[in-house]
């Protein structure tokens, strides 16, 4: 009686431990830090991937073959972002949007963005219940 | 009408909290008749709510652009269809929702078992009637649904009524989104009826078990609606999201699978319980935990809370469904805690092969994967709070964690069922899965000599099609002996055989439907994508079908503009179908749209998705998949409903078989003695 007690609680440490294990590799693969301008600029070792919003400066789209630059501007910061994801931008990115990128920091300090999400300034009302709207990388 | 609408919903509100004040009363007092009023109560409530949501529909019907709420999310050229649906388009509405869904389920509740649970009562209609004043509450002083649209100016408030609403969100423009949301929501609100029921057991100190076999029936039909909806909302996704798949880990997602799976532990520990007198307390608690993952849910989705923890506080409701849902967990967690004396277990576990033990560790993983799930949504919150700055997790970390967690949970669906209570022989597990197991290695094997050479699809298949042999066993073996008693087909003897004990085998089905969703699932690993930039006349070759491009036009309605492309799918040299991807804008929201063209097969889905015009406007991009076994997700959700409809339907007793085969027998002898000889 006791040692099947015994055996149950053994065998759940160890799927719950395996499962430890798994989801602590798997936060660490993919967490994101999401960051202002200013922290970005600010910080001397920066994550792998980080994740920054901002209004895109008007007039600072430019489409240079297969890749996209422009400038994001979060009150006084501005960033310099350069878009080299395959997928192609959102119509909602354009001047004046709000945008969230994410990727990592450049050596030259070049934000290279992997994805752009973009919403339009004034439209935006939260999506209601069920699945809302996500980014386009994200897989089963 | 404004005005009927909010004055329904303000005396709603008293109702309700009369309708708390005299449960308890009669409770205390043990006065019928005022019990009988305060059943009274919950009919009115739901009268009430049922008016005001009715004159919120009509209002949006009659684009009454006075109306804040009509304004935002509707407008004039909104076809019918979607004016309706408006009504859960935005906050306010979805809450009048909730609350009117809650008023139904609670008088039918009530309706239907005030003779039968006549001690419950008043706990029941007390507690349902609290959670139904918290909505009403929030409906009345935090999202009214009927503000007008105004503007103050000099100390002179005016209203302002624009000539046209600003539409509702395309995305929501899809015949599936009609019955989403109320089928996610009627299982998210009916999980307050089996909490109602098990705290009034708590309080009532209730003897017997006959609240759990109520708590169950209701627990099942939410359950039931919960699976609906979240299987519509991921074929939603799948056919309207055009990003290839049908489920992102989204937080929204994420809080409708939470008490999914909550649920589903408790729809199976339950048993434990019902059969074995064991883990009471851990039944409660599943109660518990399912409906505050409900509110939960709804709050995540409502509040704002995700996008930071500083918006919550911003956001008008978010403070009311904090303090509710911290206050119902304080007290719930008392009330559990003073009455665990009640809940002492009637025995324990006696081996580790037995049902008792395939229950324990089925529950154990799926708290697990509820778990991780909600550390995984709540991470940016809690990383924010404790180290000050927000992470996100990816969709990859949900699947490394879960997918594991699925297989196991598909290998005890398997064994579960066929071990028996208390503990199990060696030569019983032989029989039982000897067979069903060579049945699954050896179709994992052809499927591995067809070129499948991922370990997680292999283990699903071989674990998939090991549950349904199991099943397939179970079914036969049951017919077979109702075949040596009686001349019935195989067919009737299996019918005749569900019937008789519906919930095991709508479990059964359940289970076999869950297999199938699996194995669909699976699918997803051998996903193809590709972009491809086309004009008329340009083609290209995605898995193995050629692609043509044969027309690109652009055009326009009173709702929307679009351009839409004619493309011909090949395979070989055969055209196998034409498929009109489409991209549109909204008019009235200034949104765009993509219309995704999908050509559904059973073993494999061409999806193309009209993703926007190059920079020239010359061509167009479009992104094109090929998804295995997608429909087979939908399929196994399908079986999994049926399975669930038939697990309701109460189980036909044998006796009634026995008897109606005497009676059939004596008419039959009867007419042959009738015939002259």
């Amino acid at each position: 009686m006791r040692s099947n007690r015994w055996k149950f609680i053994l065998g759940s440490l160890i799927i719950l431990g395996v499962l430890t294990w798994l989801g602590v590799t798997g936060i660490r693969e993919t967490q994101t830090y999401y960051l202002t301008i200013a922290e970005l600029q600010a910080q001397e070792r920066l994550p792998e991937r980080l994740r920054v919003a901002g209004d895109v400066v008007a007039g600072s789209i430019r489409r240079e073959q297969g890749r996209v630059r422009f400038q994001l501007q979060q009150s006084e910061n501005h960033l310099n972002v350069v878009y080299v994801g395959s997928e192609p931008l959102p119509d909602t990115f354009v001047d004046g949007a709000q945008a969230i990128v994410t990727g990592s920091l450049g050596r030259d300090h070049v934000f290279q963005a992997h994805q752009v999400q973009a919403k339009c300034a004034s439209k935006y009302e939260a999506v209601p219940p069920g699945p809302t709207a996500r980014p386009p990388d994200a897989s089963n | 009408m404004e005005l009927v609408g909010s004055f329904a919903l303000l005396l709603a509100f008293c109702l309700c909290a009369y309708a708390v004040v005299a449960a308890l009363l009669a409770a205390r007092a043990h006065r019928p008749l005022l019990l009988e009023s305060a059943e009274r109560a919950t009919v009115a409530v739901n009268g009430l709510l049922l008016v005001a949501t009715g004159c919120l529909v009509a209002l949006l019907f009659a684009n009454d652009f006075r109306i804040a709420y009509v304004a935002q999310h509707s407008n004039r050229a909104l076809p019918g269809f979607y004016k309706f649906a408006a009504l859960w388009g935005g906050q306010e509405g979805s809450l009048l929702w909730w609350s009117c869904l809650l008023s139904i389920y609670i008088m039918l509740a009530v309706r239907l078992n005030r003779r039968t649970h006549r001690l419950l009562m008043p706990f029941v209609i007390a507690v349902a009637m609290s959670v139904q004043l918290f909505f009403l509450l929030v409906n009345n002083f935090a999202a009214h649904p009927f503000q007008l649209l105004a503007f103050t100016e000099g100390g002179r408030t005016s209203v302002f009524t624009p000539a046209d609403g600003g539409g509702l969100n395309p995305l929501l423009q899809h015949p599936a989104m009609v019955i989403h949301p109320p089928m996610l929501y009627l299982g998210y609100v009916g999980f307050t009826i089996p909490f109602a029921f098990a705290m009034a057991a708590l309080l009532t100190r209730s003897k017997g078990e006959q609240w759990i076999h109520v708590t169950r029936r209701w627990t099942m039909i939410t359950w039931g609606f919960l699976t609906i909806g979240i299987l519509l909302g991921a074929r939603w996704a799948y056919a309207v999201l055009g990003w290839g798949g049908y489920w992102g880990w989204d937080p929204v997602e994420n809080a409708s699978l939470m008490p999914w799976l909550t649920g589903t532990a408790f729809l199976h520990s339950v048993m434990m319980q019902e059969k074995r007198g064991m883990l009471k307390v851990w039944n409660m608690a599943l109660v518990f935990a399912t409906f505050f993952l409900c509110i939960f849910g709804t709050f995540l989705t409502r509040s704002g809370v995700l996008s930071s923890v500083h918006a919550f506080a911003q956001s008008p409701i978010g403070p009311y469904f904090a303090t509710f849902i911290v206050i119902g967990l304080v007290a719930s967690t008392a009330v559990l805690l003073s009455r665990l004396d009640f809940l002492k277990s009637e025995n324990q576990l006696d081996s580790l092969l037995s049902r008792e033990s395939s229950f324990l560790f089925n529950n154990l993983i799926l708290l697990a994967s509820c778990f991780a799930v909600l550390w995984g949504t709540l991470f940016p919150l809690i990383s924010e709070a404790v180290r000050g700055v927000q992470i996100t997790v990816a969709a990859p970390y949900f699947n490394k964690v879960n997918v594991p967690i699925a297989l196991f949970l598909l290998f005890l669906t398997g064994v579960g069922p066929l071990l028996a209570w208390r503990r199990t022989s060696v030569e019983s597990l032989h029989r039982n899965f000897t067979r069903p197991l060579l049945v699954g290695a050896a179709v994992a094997a052809v499927s591995f000599v067809l070129g499948v050479r991922k370990i997680y699809p292999i283990m699903t298949v071989f674990l998939g099609i090991f549950v349904v042999a199991t099943i397939a066993m179970e079914f036969h073996r049951g017919a077979r002996v109702l075949r040596q008693k009686s001349n019935w087909g195989w067919l009737a003897a299996t019918v005749a055989l569900t019937k008789r004990n519906t919930r095991r085998y709508g479990g059964y089905i359940i289970h076999f439907g869950i297999a199938v969703l699996f194995i669909g699932i699976s699918g997803s690993a051998f996903s193809v994508e590709q972009q491809a930039e086309m004009q008329i006349g340009s083609e290209t070759t995605v898995g193995g079908y050629r692609f043509i491009c044969r027309d690109l036009k652009m055009s326009e309605t009173e709702n929307h503009v679009s351009a839409a492309a004619e493309v011909e799918v090949y395979r070989g040299g055969r055209l196998l179908t034409k498929l009109y991807p489409e991209r549109r804008l909204y008019k009235a929201s200034q949104q765009p749209t993509t219309l995704v063209a999908i050509r559904p097969r059973l073993q494999e889905d061409i999806y193309v998705v009209f993703t926007g015009m190059t920079d020239d406007g010359q061509r167009a991009v479009m992104q094109i998949f090929i998804n295995p076994l997608v429909n087979w997700v939908w399929i196994g959700g399908f079986i999994v409903v049926l399975g669930t409809l038939i697990a309701l339907v109460p189980s036909a007793p044998p006796e009634s078989f026995v008897l109606q085969a005497r009676a059939r027998r004596a008419a039959a002898e009867k007419e042959r003695d009738a015939v002259p000889v």
